[in-house]
Protein backbone atom coordinates (compact mmCIF):
# COMPACT_ATOMS: atom_id res chain seq x y z
CA UNK A 1 0.00 0.00 0.00
CA UNK A 2 1.43 3.39 -0.95
CA UNK A 3 2.15 6.00 1.72
CA UNK A 4 -0.09 8.52 -0.03
CA UNK A 5 -3.32 6.66 0.81
CA UNK A 6 -5.70 9.14 2.33
CA UNK A 7 -6.82 8.07 5.79
CA UNK A 8 -10.19 9.19 7.17
CA UNK A 9 -11.19 9.13 10.80
CA UNK A 10 -14.80 8.65 11.81
CA UNK A 11 -16.90 7.50 14.75
CA UNK A 12 -18.99 4.32 14.68
CA UNK A 13 -21.23 3.68 17.72
CA UNK A 14 -19.09 6.06 19.78
CA UNK A 15 -15.82 4.33 18.84
CA UNK A 16 -13.12 6.30 16.97
CA UNK A 17 -11.99 4.34 13.91
CA UNK A 18 -9.74 5.06 10.94
CA UNK A 19 -10.27 3.94 7.37
CA UNK A 20 -8.88 4.22 3.87
CA UNK A 21 -10.86 6.74 1.84
CA UNK A 22 -12.13 4.08 -0.59
CA UNK A 23 -13.65 1.92 2.17
CA UNK A 24 -17.35 1.61 2.94
CA UNK A 25 -18.85 2.07 6.39
CA UNK A 26 -19.69 -1.66 6.39
CA UNK A 27 -16.04 -2.63 5.68
CA UNK A 28 -14.77 -0.43 8.49
CA UNK A 29 -17.44 -1.60 10.94
CA UNK A 30 -16.58 -5.26 10.27
CA UNK A 31 -12.83 -4.54 10.63
CA UNK A 32 -13.62 -3.14 14.05
CA UNK A 33 -15.88 -6.04 15.05
CA UNK A 34 -19.04 -3.93 14.92
CA UNK A 35 -21.90 -6.14 13.69
CA UNK A 36 -24.21 -4.78 10.98
CA UNK A 37 -26.70 -7.32 9.58
CA UNK A 38 -26.56 -7.96 5.80
CA UNK A 39 -28.11 -10.40 3.32
CA UNK A 40 -27.29 -9.22 -0.24
CA UNK A 41 -23.72 -8.17 0.64
CA UNK A 42 -21.02 -10.81 0.26
CA UNK A 43 -17.30 -10.23 0.45
CA UNK A 44 -15.87 -10.81 -3.03
CA UNK A 45 -18.96 -9.67 -4.99
CA UNK A 46 -20.05 -6.23 -6.18
CA UNK A 47 -22.51 -4.32 -3.97
CA UNK A 48 -26.17 -3.83 -4.99
CA UNK A 49 -27.62 -2.34 -1.78
CA UNK A 50 -30.77 -4.40 -2.35
CA UNK A 51 -31.74 -5.89 1.01
CA UNK A 52 -31.51 -2.65 3.06
CA UNK A 53 -30.71 -4.55 6.27
CA UNK A 54 -27.44 -2.64 6.67
CA UNK A 55 -29.17 0.75 6.95
CA UNK A 56 -27.40 3.01 9.47
CA UNK A 57 -28.00 6.47 10.89
CA UNK A 58 -25.56 9.34 10.24
CA UNK A 59 -25.57 12.16 12.77
CA UNK A 60 -26.87 15.36 11.17
CA UNK A 61 -29.06 13.64 8.56
CA UNK A 62 -32.68 12.52 8.91
CA UNK A 63 -32.12 9.88 6.19
CA UNK A 64 -30.93 6.31 6.62
CA UNK A 65 -27.97 5.07 4.57
CA UNK A 66 -27.05 1.54 3.39
CA UNK A 67 -23.65 0.90 4.98
CA UNK A 68 -22.55 -1.47 2.19
CA UNK A 69 -22.40 1.34 -0.41
CA UNK A 70 -21.72 4.30 1.89
CA UNK A 71 -18.16 5.59 1.50
CA UNK A 72 -16.44 6.84 4.63
CA UNK A 73 -16.05 10.58 5.19
CA UNK A 74 -13.89 12.56 7.57
CA UNK A 75 -15.66 13.23 10.86
CA UNK A 76 -18.68 11.08 10.01
CA UNK A 77 -20.65 9.88 13.07
CA UNK A 78 -22.36 6.54 12.38
CA UNK A 79 -24.96 4.79 14.54
CA UNK A 80 -25.45 1.12 13.65
CA UNK A 81 -27.96 0.14 16.36
CA UNK A 82 -31.02 2.04 17.61
CA UNK A 83 -34.71 1.38 18.25
CA UNK A 84 -35.51 3.01 14.91
CA UNK A 85 -33.04 0.82 12.98
CA UNK A 86 -34.23 -2.33 14.78
CA UNK A 87 -37.80 -1.46 13.77
CA UNK A 88 -36.82 -1.06 10.10
CA UNK A 89 -34.68 -4.21 10.07
CA UNK A 90 -37.45 -6.26 11.67
CA UNK A 91 -39.97 -4.93 9.15
CA UNK A 92 -37.66 -5.81 6.22
CA UNK A 93 -37.34 -9.35 7.58
CA UNK A 94 -41.10 -9.61 8.11
CA UNK A 95 -41.67 -8.57 4.49
CA UNK A 96 -39.22 -11.24 3.32
CA UNK A 97 -40.91 -13.96 5.40
CA UNK A 98 -44.41 -12.89 4.31
CA UNK A 99 -43.55 -12.60 0.61
CA UNK A 100 -42.75 -16.28 -0.13
CA UNK A 101 -42.97 -19.64 1.68
CA UNK A 102 -40.06 -19.84 4.10
CA UNK A 103 -41.13 -22.87 6.08
CA UNK A 104 -37.94 -23.15 8.15
CA UNK A 105 -38.91 -26.48 9.75
CA UNK A 106 -38.87 -28.31 6.41
CA UNK A 107 -36.05 -26.40 4.67
CA UNK A 108 -32.80 -27.99 3.51
CA UNK A 109 -30.99 -24.95 4.96
CA UNK A 110 -32.61 -25.12 8.44
CA UNK A 111 -29.81 -24.36 10.90
CA UNK A 112 -27.51 -23.01 8.16
CA UNK A 113 -29.67 -20.17 6.84
CA UNK A 114 -28.61 -16.52 6.99
CA UNK A 115 -32.23 -15.29 6.90
CA UNK A 116 -33.16 -17.51 9.85
CA UNK A 117 -30.05 -16.50 11.82
CA UNK A 118 -30.51 -12.78 11.17
CA UNK A 119 -34.20 -12.98 12.14
CA UNK A 120 -33.13 -14.34 15.53
CA UNK A 121 -30.34 -11.78 15.92
CA UNK A 122 -32.89 -8.99 15.23
CA UNK A 123 -35.19 -10.50 17.90
CA UNK A 124 -37.96 -11.37 15.43
CA UNK A 125 -40.37 -13.83 17.08
CA UNK A 126 -43.34 -13.44 14.73
CA UNK A 127 -44.45 -11.77 11.50
CA UNK A 128 -47.16 -9.11 11.86
CA UNK A 129 -47.96 -9.05 8.14
CA UNK A 130 -50.31 -11.61 6.56
CA UNK A 131 -48.45 -14.36 4.70
CA UNK A 132 -49.01 -14.28 0.93
CA UNK A 133 -48.41 -18.03 0.43
CA UNK A 134 -47.82 -17.77 -3.34
CA UNK A 135 -47.61 -20.89 -5.50
CA UNK A 136 -44.03 -20.98 -6.77
CA UNK A 137 -42.05 -23.51 -8.80
CA UNK A 138 -39.20 -25.76 -7.67
CA UNK A 139 -36.73 -26.43 -10.50
CA UNK A 140 -35.31 -29.96 -10.13
CA UNK A 141 -34.12 -30.28 -13.72
CA UNK A 142 -30.39 -29.95 -12.93
CA UNK A 143 -28.59 -33.22 -12.21
CA UNK A 144 -26.75 -31.88 -9.15
CA UNK A 145 -28.55 -28.76 -7.90
CA UNK A 146 -32.09 -27.48 -7.33
CA UNK A 147 -33.79 -24.07 -7.17
CA UNK A 148 -36.68 -23.66 -4.73
CA UNK A 149 -38.21 -20.26 -5.49
CA UNK A 150 -40.32 -20.47 -2.32
CA UNK A 151 -37.17 -19.65 -0.36
CA UNK A 152 -35.57 -17.03 -2.65
CA UNK A 153 -35.16 -13.51 -1.22
CA UNK A 154 -33.89 -11.99 -4.50
CA UNK A 155 -30.55 -10.97 -2.99
CA UNK A 156 -28.99 -11.62 -6.45
CA UNK A 157 -25.82 -13.17 -5.02
CA UNK A 158 -26.26 -16.06 -7.50
CA UNK A 159 -26.60 -13.61 -10.40
CA UNK A 160 -23.47 -11.72 -9.37
CA UNK A 161 -21.26 -14.72 -8.60
CA UNK A 162 -22.18 -16.37 -11.92
CA UNK A 163 -21.49 -13.21 -13.94
CA UNK A 164 -18.58 -11.70 -12.00
CA UNK A 165 -16.64 -14.73 -10.74
CA UNK A 166 -17.58 -17.69 -12.94
CA UNK A 167 -18.00 -15.45 -16.01
CA UNK A 168 -20.97 -17.45 -17.29
CA UNK A 169 -23.90 -15.12 -16.46
CA UNK A 170 -26.41 -17.95 -16.51
CA UNK A 171 -28.50 -16.45 -13.67
CA UNK A 172 -30.44 -13.21 -14.00
CA UNK A 173 -33.64 -11.60 -12.73
CA UNK A 174 -36.93 -11.70 -14.64
CA UNK A 175 -40.04 -9.57 -14.00
CA UNK A 176 -40.60 -6.60 -11.73
CA UNK A 177 -41.47 -5.95 -8.11
CA UNK A 178 -43.18 -8.78 -6.27
CA UNK A 179 -43.26 -10.88 -9.49
CA UNK A 180 -39.45 -10.89 -9.81
CA UNK A 181 -37.79 -14.28 -10.17
CA UNK A 182 -34.21 -15.44 -10.58
CA UNK A 183 -33.93 -17.41 -13.84
CA UNK A 184 -31.33 -19.44 -15.73
CA UNK A 185 -30.67 -18.33 -19.31
CA UNK A 186 -33.93 -17.02 -20.85
CA UNK A 187 -36.09 -18.73 -18.20
CA UNK A 188 -35.03 -22.18 -19.40
CA UNK A 189 -34.87 -25.14 -17.00
CA UNK A 190 -31.61 -25.02 -15.02
CA UNK A 191 -30.71 -28.54 -16.22
CA UNK A 192 -30.83 -27.61 -19.91
CA UNK A 193 -29.31 -24.13 -19.46
CA UNK A 194 -25.73 -23.06 -20.23
CA UNK A 195 -24.80 -23.70 -16.54
CA UNK A 196 -21.15 -24.74 -16.12
CA UNK A 197 -22.04 -26.87 -13.04
CA UNK A 198 -19.47 -25.04 -10.89
CA UNK A 199 -21.85 -24.72 -7.90
CA UNK A 200 -20.72 -21.23 -6.83
CA UNK A 201 -24.32 -19.97 -6.79
CA UNK A 202 -25.31 -22.74 -4.37
CA UNK A 203 -22.45 -21.86 -2.01
CA UNK A 204 -23.29 -18.13 -1.92
CA UNK A 205 -27.10 -18.50 -1.62
CA UNK A 206 -27.97 -17.30 1.90
CA UNK A 207 -31.10 -19.48 2.21
CA UNK A 208 -32.32 -22.86 0.99
CA UNK A 209 -33.33 -21.44 -2.41
CA UNK A 210 -30.35 -22.98 -4.22
CA UNK A 211 -29.16 -26.28 -2.85
CA UNK A 212 -27.16 -29.39 -3.62
CA UNK A 213 -29.56 -32.31 -4.17
CA UNK A 214 -27.20 -34.67 -2.34
CA UNK A 215 -27.65 -32.59 0.84
CA UNK A 216 -31.43 -33.06 1.16
CA UNK A 217 -32.17 -34.59 4.56
CA UNK A 218 -28.67 -33.93 5.88
CA UNK A 219 -26.94 -30.75 7.10
CA UNK A 220 -26.29 -28.32 4.22
CA UNK A 221 -23.88 -25.60 5.36
CA UNK A 222 -22.89 -23.12 2.64
CA UNK A 223 -19.26 -22.03 2.20
CA UNK A 224 -19.13 -18.61 0.53
CA UNK A 225 -15.78 -17.73 2.16
CA UNK A 226 -13.85 -19.05 -0.88
CA UNK A 227 -14.69 -15.83 -2.79
CA UNK A 228 -12.17 -13.32 -1.35
CA UNK A 229 -9.39 -15.93 -1.65
CA UNK A 230 -10.27 -16.66 -5.26
CA UNK A 231 -10.26 -12.93 -6.06
CA UNK A 232 -6.92 -12.44 -4.31
CA UNK A 233 -5.36 -15.34 -6.19
CA UNK A 234 -6.61 -14.00 -9.53
CA UNK A 235 -5.24 -10.52 -8.78
CA UNK A 236 -1.81 -11.98 -8.16
CA UNK A 237 -1.74 -13.88 -11.44
CA UNK B 1 -50.20 -18.15 47.28
CA UNK B 2 -52.65 -19.75 44.84
CA UNK B 3 -51.22 -21.81 42.01
CA UNK B 4 -51.13 -20.51 38.42
CA UNK B 5 -53.95 -21.95 36.33
CA UNK B 6 -52.17 -23.33 33.24
CA UNK B 7 -53.79 -24.75 30.11
CA UNK B 8 -52.51 -26.10 26.82
CA UNK B 9 -54.50 -26.44 23.59
CA UNK B 10 -54.01 -28.24 20.30
CA UNK B 11 -55.21 -26.79 16.99
CA UNK B 12 -53.68 -27.73 13.59
CA UNK B 13 -50.29 -29.09 14.59
CA UNK B 14 -48.55 -32.45 14.90
CA UNK B 15 -48.49 -32.50 18.76
CA UNK B 16 -44.70 -32.26 18.58
CA UNK B 17 -44.81 -29.13 20.78
CA UNK B 18 -46.73 -31.06 23.42
CA UNK B 19 -44.17 -33.87 23.14
CA UNK B 20 -41.36 -31.35 23.61
CA UNK B 21 -43.26 -29.90 26.61
CA UNK B 22 -43.34 -33.42 28.14
CA UNK B 23 -39.66 -33.78 27.24
CA UNK B 24 -38.92 -31.45 30.18
CA UNK B 25 -39.06 -34.76 32.09
CA UNK B 26 -38.25 -34.41 35.79
CA UNK B 27 -37.99 -30.63 35.45
CA UNK B 28 -41.75 -30.73 34.86
CA UNK B 29 -42.20 -32.26 38.31
CA UNK B 30 -40.24 -29.38 39.87
CA UNK B 31 -42.35 -26.82 38.01
CA UNK B 32 -45.66 -28.57 38.68
CA UNK B 33 -45.69 -27.33 42.28
CA UNK B 34 -46.37 -23.85 40.91
CA UNK B 35 -49.30 -24.62 38.59
CA UNK B 36 -52.54 -26.55 38.15
CA UNK B 37 -53.07 -27.98 34.67
CA UNK B 38 -56.73 -27.06 34.17
CA UNK B 39 -57.13 -28.04 30.50
CA UNK B 40 -54.91 -29.91 28.02
CA UNK B 41 -54.90 -32.76 25.49
CA UNK B 42 -52.62 -34.42 28.05
CA UNK B 43 -55.43 -34.59 30.65
CA UNK B 44 -59.13 -35.39 30.50
CA UNK B 45 -61.06 -32.13 31.02
CA UNK B 46 -63.78 -31.82 28.37
CA UNK B 47 -64.42 -28.07 28.33
CA UNK B 48 -62.08 -25.10 28.43
CA UNK B 49 -62.55 -23.53 31.89
CA UNK B 50 -62.99 -19.89 32.96
CA UNK B 51 -60.22 -17.70 34.39
CA UNK B 52 -57.12 -19.41 33.05
CA UNK B 53 -53.85 -17.57 33.78
CA UNK B 54 -51.66 -18.95 30.99
CA UNK B 55 -52.61 -20.94 27.88
CA UNK B 56 -50.05 -22.45 25.52
CA UNK B 57 -51.63 -22.92 22.09
CA UNK B 58 -50.07 -25.37 19.66
CA UNK B 59 -51.05 -25.35 15.98
CA UNK B 60 -52.35 -23.02 13.31
CA UNK B 61 -55.99 -22.04 12.78
CA UNK B 62 -57.17 -24.22 9.92
CA UNK B 63 -60.83 -25.24 10.53
CA UNK B 64 -64.10 -23.66 11.63
CA UNK B 65 -63.66 -25.60 14.88
CA UNK B 66 -60.21 -24.02 15.44
CA UNK B 67 -61.73 -20.53 15.05
CA UNK B 68 -64.37 -21.22 17.73
CA UNK B 69 -61.77 -22.74 20.06
CA UNK B 70 -59.25 -19.91 19.75
CA UNK B 71 -61.87 -17.23 20.46
CA UNK B 72 -63.09 -19.13 23.53
CA UNK B 73 -59.52 -19.68 24.72
CA UNK B 74 -58.66 -15.99 24.28
CA UNK B 75 -61.78 -14.86 26.14
CA UNK B 76 -60.93 -17.08 29.11
CA UNK B 77 -57.12 -16.61 29.21
CA UNK B 78 -55.06 -13.84 30.78
CA UNK B 79 -51.76 -14.59 28.99
CA UNK B 80 -51.92 -16.38 25.63
CA UNK B 81 -48.75 -18.01 24.30
CA UNK B 82 -48.46 -19.03 20.62
CA UNK B 83 -46.48 -22.26 21.08
CA UNK B 84 -44.35 -23.42 18.17
CA UNK B 85 -44.05 -22.48 14.50
CA UNK B 86 -47.55 -23.63 13.44
CA UNK B 87 -49.20 -21.28 15.94
CA UNK B 88 -46.67 -18.51 15.20
CA UNK B 89 -46.28 -18.72 11.39
CA UNK B 90 -48.74 -21.30 10.02
CA UNK B 91 -45.71 -23.49 9.23
CA UNK B 92 -46.35 -26.89 7.60
CA UNK B 93 -50.19 -26.79 7.81
CA UNK B 94 -50.12 -23.49 5.89
CA UNK B 95 -48.27 -25.14 3.00
CA UNK B 96 -51.71 -26.09 1.67
CA UNK B 97 -52.59 -22.39 1.22
CA UNK B 98 -51.05 -22.35 -2.25
CA UNK B 99 -53.31 -25.24 -3.33
CA UNK B 100 -56.58 -24.75 -1.43
CA UNK B 101 -58.67 -27.08 0.80
CA UNK B 102 -60.39 -28.91 -2.09
CA UNK B 103 -57.06 -30.21 -3.38
CA UNK B 104 -56.21 -31.45 0.15
CA UNK B 105 -59.55 -33.25 0.57
CA UNK B 106 -59.30 -34.78 -2.90
CA UNK B 107 -55.82 -36.06 -2.14
CA UNK B 108 -56.72 -37.48 1.28
CA UNK B 109 -60.22 -38.88 0.73
CA UNK B 110 -60.21 -39.85 -2.97
CA UNK B 111 -56.73 -40.29 -4.47
CA UNK B 112 -55.32 -42.02 -1.36
CA UNK B 113 -58.51 -43.93 -0.38
CA UNK B 114 -59.17 -47.45 -1.63
CA UNK B 115 -62.67 -47.75 -0.15
CA UNK B 116 -65.58 -45.40 0.60
CA UNK B 117 -64.25 -42.46 -1.38
CA UNK B 118 -66.21 -39.48 -0.03
CA UNK B 119 -65.67 -36.08 1.54
CA UNK B 120 -66.55 -36.21 5.25
CA UNK B 121 -69.49 -33.95 6.12
CA UNK B 122 -69.90 -34.75 9.82
CA UNK B 123 -67.49 -35.04 12.81
CA UNK B 124 -64.52 -33.68 10.83
CA UNK B 125 -64.74 -29.86 10.94
CA UNK B 126 -64.80 -27.85 7.72
CA UNK B 127 -61.41 -26.72 6.44
CA UNK B 128 -60.96 -22.97 6.05
CA UNK B 129 -59.82 -21.58 2.73
CA UNK B 130 -56.47 -20.49 4.25
CA UNK B 131 -54.49 -21.73 7.26
CA UNK B 132 -53.47 -18.75 9.40
CA UNK B 133 -51.31 -18.17 12.47
CA UNK B 134 -53.10 -17.64 15.78
CA UNK B 135 -52.38 -13.89 15.97
CA UNK B 136 -54.37 -13.25 12.78
CA UNK B 137 -57.51 -14.22 14.79
CA UNK B 138 -56.84 -13.13 18.37
CA UNK B 139 -54.23 -11.09 20.22
CA UNK B 140 -51.21 -13.08 21.37
CA UNK B 141 -49.14 -12.05 24.40
CA UNK B 142 -46.01 -14.15 23.80
CA UNK B 143 -44.61 -15.87 20.72
CA UNK B 144 -42.55 -19.02 21.09
CA UNK B 145 -41.19 -20.02 17.66
CA UNK B 146 -39.53 -23.38 17.03
CA UNK B 147 -40.49 -26.69 15.43
CA UNK B 148 -40.73 -27.66 18.16
CA UNK B 149 -39.30 -25.29 20.79
CA UNK B 150 -36.81 -27.41 22.75
CA UNK B 151 -37.51 -28.78 26.22
CA UNK B 152 -34.87 -26.37 27.54
CA UNK B 153 -36.80 -23.49 25.93
CA UNK B 154 -40.05 -24.65 27.53
CA UNK B 155 -38.36 -24.91 30.90
CA UNK B 156 -36.82 -21.44 30.69
CA UNK B 157 -40.06 -19.85 29.45
CA UNK B 158 -42.33 -21.54 32.00
CA UNK B 159 -39.94 -20.77 34.86
CA UNK B 160 -40.16 -17.07 33.95
CA UNK B 161 -43.91 -17.02 33.33
CA UNK B 162 -44.70 -18.83 36.58
CA UNK B 163 -42.62 -16.18 38.38
CA UNK B 164 -44.70 -13.46 36.67
CA UNK B 165 -41.83 -12.36 34.43
CA UNK B 166 -41.74 -12.19 30.62
CA UNK B 167 -38.98 -14.42 29.17
CA UNK B 168 -36.43 -13.25 26.58
CA UNK B 169 -37.64 -15.59 23.83
CA UNK B 170 -35.29 -14.42 21.05
CA UNK B 171 -32.28 -15.60 23.05
CA UNK B 172 -33.80 -19.08 23.44
CA UNK B 173 -35.35 -20.13 20.16
CA UNK B 174 -35.99 -19.22 16.49
CA UNK B 175 -38.15 -20.18 13.50
CA UNK B 176 -37.52 -23.82 12.62
CA UNK B 177 -35.43 -24.48 15.76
Amino acid sequence: MSASVDVKTLVIDGVDVSARQDQTVLDVARENNIFIPTLCHLEGLSEVGACRLCLVEIKGSPKLFPACVLKVEEGMEVITHSERLLHYRQTILELLFAERNHVCAVCVANGNCELQTIAQSQRLTHVRLPYRNPKLPVDLSHERFAADHNRCILCTRCVRVCAEIEGAHVWDVMGRGIDSMVITDLNDPWGSSSCTRCGKCVQVCPTGALFDKSKVGVSHPKSPEFLPYLNLMREEQ
Amino acid sequence: MSKTRLATAWLDGCSGCHMSFLDMDERLIELSGAFDLVYSPLVDFKTFPEAVDITLVEGAVSTTDDVEKIHLIRARTRLLVAMGDCAVTGNVPAMRNAFGPDAVLRRAYFENADLQQQTPLVVVPKLLDKVRPVHEYVSVDLYLPGCPPSAATFHAVLTELLANRMPDVASLTRFGA
